[in-house]
């Protein structure tokens, strides 16, 4: 309780009252229930939250997709390369943040083998803009992905791994086919694992900034990095307090509707 | 509002006490009082037994083998003045907000005889605007005649009273010959089709305003709405219609030494590092933008010894020296724009290939053609947010 009373209240309180001063960077600021900070947040910055949560959820999906077969076969299939394989996981994990961004500006590069065979294939003028994928919404989703796929893959491998294989067997002896087996079996079996993955991805996702930055052009930056030039170039800390909580507040809200339609008891059933 | 106050300023101690965990930055830190102490300046003819100097780093002539700093110790022999050299600017809004506004908002000395602030940031001018800068003891500097002319009437100190460049650096245009014709003006840059999407655009304010604004035929050193709104637009055009790639700092470097950028705007300190034969600088056709970081005396500071030392270093010889280095005797040298007249002819003789190297003394037709940024709009709570939204959309 300390604990969360030293490390998460009080930040969360100083912030809150942050956001509601008045005053600029020459003459410092003063608490003034300053409520209008929050609707100019909303107002000049609408098109990058909805942008941060469109990037993140659809990173979210992509990761899931990529991750959850991944996840099956290292869990079912794995057998002694289990631990192995588990480690290429988590691999890139050892290498900075910032590097692991930045090496993907160098795999997206204009003249590198992705952006040529999507020429190839004809794709990159659905994907990429004038020719380069670099600097565009594509880019940042791809950095999104990557970067949070282990928070995706890790829960669904410790769902998945707990199933009782013998489950799976007796409905492929008694009534089903495999694919019917999977629908009625294993993956409700491995939800507390989706919901733990999409949740660890999905939330940090809509904050982030680094990957806008680095691998963004100018019409794909998120709210993350408007508040970050808020706080260090701008100075104006009141509106990047507003806004850090607008995110958190829609962040909440989301959280909130997944969890009515997927069950609460998944949320807490998730002993990762 | 007390309590906050005093809590924002100890997170700020707090974060500064980190730099200050070196040697020099102990020093630095002890030496409170160093300079001449007190609120109040009293302008005396007699040297000071140390001079507290804050600078940026690479910022000085270095000897690689003994890591002294050769003009320094020159200065120390010629006029018996110990240097507390420390380089403790990074930035100038941290270095304004850690170790200036803390101390002179409470009408204390910061412990520094002379900082250096760039102009096209708003502290400088707000340091001269808050009255925190000392004046300077111009009868002890009479080697200013030798600053250059460009930079004798700046916006912000229009006579000089208060500030003397230390080093400048130029805003232009680099461009990969391999991939594109010569780029020469900010109009091909953005609006070339050939370009679309292979360009990008400096994100400081000051850099991109005066180099689109000279484009537009407009006078950089005074904004006016119209002609804010005028280049402001052009350059929102340019970025929604996906001319310009991103917004970058000096980050462009790679992707331009790489192919992926085939032009973009730049800063001239940036393209002998990139070291690429292919990488072409080039001041725009309607000119471009010059930056400098302007040294001054915070209030309280030792004006006399101060002054003493810029005039030392506006003398051409000791000047070149510290430009160019001097590869016979270990120097390397500071390598950007020195704002004194004459040091290039001592520079060829120190080393000749710096010496002669453009983008570091570039010639007198090249620095006609810059321009300086209006200090007030670099103030302007209202350009500075418009700006930041363009950067950030």
């Amino acid at each position: 309780m300390l604990w969360l009373a030293i490390f998460f209240v009080v930040p969360l309180g100083y912030l809150a009252y942050q956001s509601l001063e008045s005053g600029n960077v020459d003459f410092g600021y003063a608490f003034t229930w300053a409520w209008g900070n929050y609707w100019t947040a909303i107002r000049d910055y609408r098109t990058q939250f909805i942008r941060s949560i469109e990037f993140a959820g659809i990173a979210t999906v992509i990761a899931f997709v990529v991750s959850y077969p991944v996840a099956y076969w290292i869990a079912f299939r794995g057998g002694r390369w289990k631990n192995l394989l588990l480690l290429c996981i988590i691999a890139p994990f050892f290498v900075t943040y910032l590097i692991r961004t930045l090496a993907w500006e160098t795999i997206l590069s204009d003249h590198g083998f992705v952006v040529r065979t999507l020429g190839n294939l004809h794709l990159l003028g659905v994907l990429g803009q004038n020719g380069h994928i670099l600097s565009t919404g594509t880019a940042v989703v791809a950095g999104i992905t990557y970067n949070f796929l282990p928070f995706m893959a890790l829960p669904l491998y410790v769902s998945l791994e707990q199933i009782d294989p013998r489950l799976i067997e007796a409905a492929e002896d008694l009534y089903a086919n495999k694919i019917r087996a999977f629908l009625r079996v294993t993956f409700p079996l491995s939800l507390p694992g989706v919901v733990a993955g999409t949740l660890l991805t999905f939330i940090p996702a809509a904050g982030d900034f680094i990957n806008a930055q680095l691998l963004g052009g100018t019409q794909n930056h998120m709210i993350g990095n408007v508040i970050q030039s808020k706080f260090l170039e701008l100075s104006d800390y009141p509106s990047a307090a507003a806004m850090s909580f607008i995110l958190m507040g829609a962040i909440l809200a989301f959280v909130a509707i997944y969890a009515l339609i997927v069950g609460t008891e998944q949320l807490t059933g998730t002993a990762v | 509002m007390t309590d906050h106050i005093s809590r924002r300023t100890f997170l700020r101690r707090a974060a500064a006490s980190g730099s200050l965990l070196t040697v020099p930055g102990l020093l630095a830190a002890c030496g409170g009082g160093g300079g001449s102490g007190g609120g109040t300046s009293t302008v005396t003819n007699k040297l000071a037994k140390t001079l507290h100097f804050s600078n940026w780093p690479y910022y000085m002539d270095t000897n690689k083998k003994n890591h002294t700093n050769p003009s320094l110790v020159e200065f120390q022999r010629r006029y018996g003045v110990n240097v507390d050299y420390v380089e403790d600017i990074n930035d100038n809004a941290g270095f304004y907000n850690s170790k200036l506004r803390p101390a002179l908002s409470r009408g204390q000395s910061t412990g520094r005889d002379i900082v250096v602030l760039t102009d096209n940031d708003r502290y400088l001018g707000l340091m001269l605007k808050q009255g925190w800068a000392e004046k300077l003891d111009k009868s002890a500097i009479p080697n200013i005649k030798n600053l250059i002319d460009v930079q004798k009437h700046p916006s912000f100190d229009p006579n000089r009273d208060y500030t003397l460049p230390w080093q400048s650096g130029m805003t232009g245009i680099a461009y990969n010959k391999t991939l594109t014709d010569p780029v020469l003006s900010i109009d091909d840059l953005f609006g070339n089709p050939k370009l679309k999407g292979k360009i990008t655009c400096l994100n400081d304010i000051g850099d991109a305003m005066t180099l689109v604004m000279l484009s537009n035929g407009d006078d950089p050193a005074h904004v006016t709405d119209k002609t804010w709104n005028a280049a402001f637009n052009r350059i929102k055009q340019a970025s929604d219609s996906g001319q310009i790639r991103s917004f970058t700092g000096n980050d462009y470097g790679p992707p331009l030494a790489r192919g992926d950028l085939s032009a973009a705007m730049s800063w001239s300190g940036d393209i002998p590092q990139l070291a690429s034969p292919h990488i072409v600088w080039n001041v725009p056709k309607d000119g471009g933008a010059i930056w400098t970081d302007n040294m001054l005396i915070p209030k309280g500071g030792d004006v006399y010894t101060a002054s003493v030392y810029m005039n030392y270093v506006y003398d051409p010889k000791v000047q070149g020296l510290m430009e160019a280095g001097d590869p016979s005797r270990n120097i390397v040298g500071i390598y950007y724009i020195p704002p004194v007249k004459g040091a290039g002819v001592w520079a060829k003789k120190f080393n000749p290939p710096v010496g002669s190297n453009p983008l570091i003394f570039p010639s007198t037709e090249t620095l006609n053609k810059m321009h300086l940024f209006d200090n007030a709009a670099l103030n302007n709570e209202k350009y500075l947010t418009q700006w930041n939204n363009l950067i950030s959309g």
